[in-house]
């Protein structure tokens, strides 16, 4: 597989399939690990971190999870490559501005990726559609044991996976859900929502916020906590979360369509008369209206647009997206033209 | 909800915080979140959180700021960059770290995946050797509470 390749298909994970898929958008799971025997990565000199990518790159090449991927080194790929996978979700930031040696391993489908040298030697994680935590925990759990049949990892029988920072230590596991709560947002019941997913110990935030304000709807549930419980627990535990804030959100969604029809409709079929027909699109914009079209398509109020096509919108409208596709810098005004002549195009509109 | 710094803007990043022993929640904006120094990019990171956790407690910080010997982390280099350079770290501050651990955690005892040892037998003697080399040092230290616990555990993989 090549860079150009992740361009031309959205990953597994933007499919739309899955439970709950109409308000979970996403299910995600990542491992901390560390070789035994090596500094963890700030601390190691550059020829320890070749060793380390070498090290992986190897396990790999011997595990199935080579099969058509994509291998690439920090120090060969352009500013725009490393947001193009930023905005992805198969890098993090730490990861692309660290400057120093690092490889990224992404497999066909975009379902596993490992981040070789960010905090951890090993970031492995695993992404799949809709409410499934428990399948991305197999996912990973899986490559994790393979590669362990390559290479030691940092590990004591009473803290675990031994983690670079403390706060990872024990399982290494951070588990998260992405969620679309318009209506929790719109009732004005969503900090309540969030406080209550505080409270039992998991983190709660807005995704995609521009500057203070959250836009677009999307949240992120994740654990706090890595030491002292099991995988499937800690799992578990986001998972009857998860389905709590769904209940939620549905009831909202189901209060509003009854009491509010005529202005829930409204503000979905403007934003969805915007998108088809706007020449001028900011990021911030785009995922508000995206965000009211999605809901007007769980609600069946919105029929002839399939929702992986508001995934793959959210995806493809981000700044480093469009001007991989144009295969050149844009500046953000030209950004924003482009941004609505992709979306007329995806929506067919005028 | 609004930021409870600043109440000007809308509180969008929220997390617990341990003050006196209590655990607060805590919900701000992103503004005063960076300023706070927690960081709010999309892959948060909770290292920058720790290290100012880590610089609040005053009981577990060491007299003397001893080195790793195996990668030369100091204790107040983990304090500023909240990240420890080496597993070796993990042994070399168990006094300062495990009362971190605990209160970030709750626990000090891994419960979840172990990794397969490649020969089950070799690695039960190689564990077993380990655990009663614990056990003696434990024994000369007089911490019989730990000893205790090693025993235990020696006796459960004896079985």
């Amino acid at each position: 597989m090549k860079m150009e390749d992740l361009l031309k298909e959205n990953g597994e994970w933007l499919k739309g399939t899955g439970a709950s898929a109409d308000i979970v958008v996403s299910s995600r799971v990542r491992l901390a690990r560390n070789l035994a025997d090596v500094v963890f990565p700030h601390r190691a000199t550059s020829e320890q971190r070749k060793e380390v990518i070498a090290t992986v790159l190897d396990a790999v090449a011997k595990s199935e999870l080579q099969k058509n991927a994509l291998v690439m080194n920090l120090g060969e790929m352009t500013s725009l490559d490393k947001h193009f996978l930023l905005e992805r979700h198969l890098v993090s930031m730490e990861f692309i501005e660290s400057g120093k040696e690092g490889s990224v391993i992404i497999s066909d489908g975009e379902v596993i990726s490992i981040m070789v040298n960010e905090e951890d030697h090993l970031r492995i994680q695993a992404m799949q559609s809709g409410l499934q935590l428990m399948d991305a925990w197999r996912l990973v759990d899986r490559v994790d044991t393979d590669l362990a049949k390559r290479m030691k990892f940092a590990y004591s029988r009473e803290l675990g996976y031994l983690t670079a920072c403390p706060t990872n230590a024990g399982t290494g596991m951070r588990a998260s859900l992405m969620i679309h709560l318009p209506c929790l947002v719109i009732s004005k019941q969503i900090s309540k929502v969030l406080r209550a997913i505080t409270k039992l110990g998991l983190v709660a935030r807005g995704l995609y916020g521009e500057g203070t304000d959250p836009s677009g709807d999307f949240f992120q549930i994740s654990n706090q906590i890595t030491l002292g419980s099991a995988e499937e627990d800690i799992i578990d535990n986001i998972e009857r979360v998860g389905k709590q804030v769904v209940a939620h959100e549905k009831s909202a969604r189901n209060f509003l369509f009854t009491k509010g029809r005529k202005r829930l409709e409204d503000k979905i079929f403007r934003a969805y008369g915007i998108l088809r027909n706007a020449r001028i699109v900011s990021s911030a914009e785009t995922l508000d209206l995206l965000s009211s079209l999605r809901l007007g398509i769980d609600l069946g109020l919105v029929k002839d647009v399939a929702r992986d096509v508001v995934s793959e919108l959210l995806m493809v409208t981000q700044p480093a997206h469009l001007q991989e596709m144009e295969g050149a810098e844009l500046s953000p005004q030209e950004r924003d033209v482009k941004r609505g002549d992709l979306i007329r195009e995806k929506l067919r509109g005028r | 909800m609004f930021c409870q710094i600043c109440s000007k803007n809308k509180a969008t990043v929220h997390y617990t915080e341990l003050s006196d022993n209590k655990v607060v929640e805590i919900h701000v904006c992103e503004k005063c979140a960076l300023e706070k120094g927690v960081s709010v990019k999309p892959n948060f990171l909770l290292a920058d959180l720790l290290a100012g956790l880590a610089g609040l407690e005053k009981v577990t910080t060491p007299k003397e700021d001893r080195k790793c010997g195996n990668c030369g982390l100091s204790y107040s280099d983990f304090k500023t960059i909240g990240r420890l350079g080496c597993a070796e770290c993990y042994r070399t501050f168990k006094n300062e770290l495990n009362p971190l651990l605990k209160k970030i955690h709750g626990s000090l005892n891994h419960a979840g995946k172990i990794p397969a040892a490649g020969d089950k037998e070799v690695s039960k003697a190689k564990i077993l050797r380990k655990l009663r080399s614990e056990l003696r040092e434990l024994v000369e230290k007089e911490d019989f509470e730990e000893a205790a616990r090693v025993r235990d555990e020696i006796k459960a993989l004896e079985t």
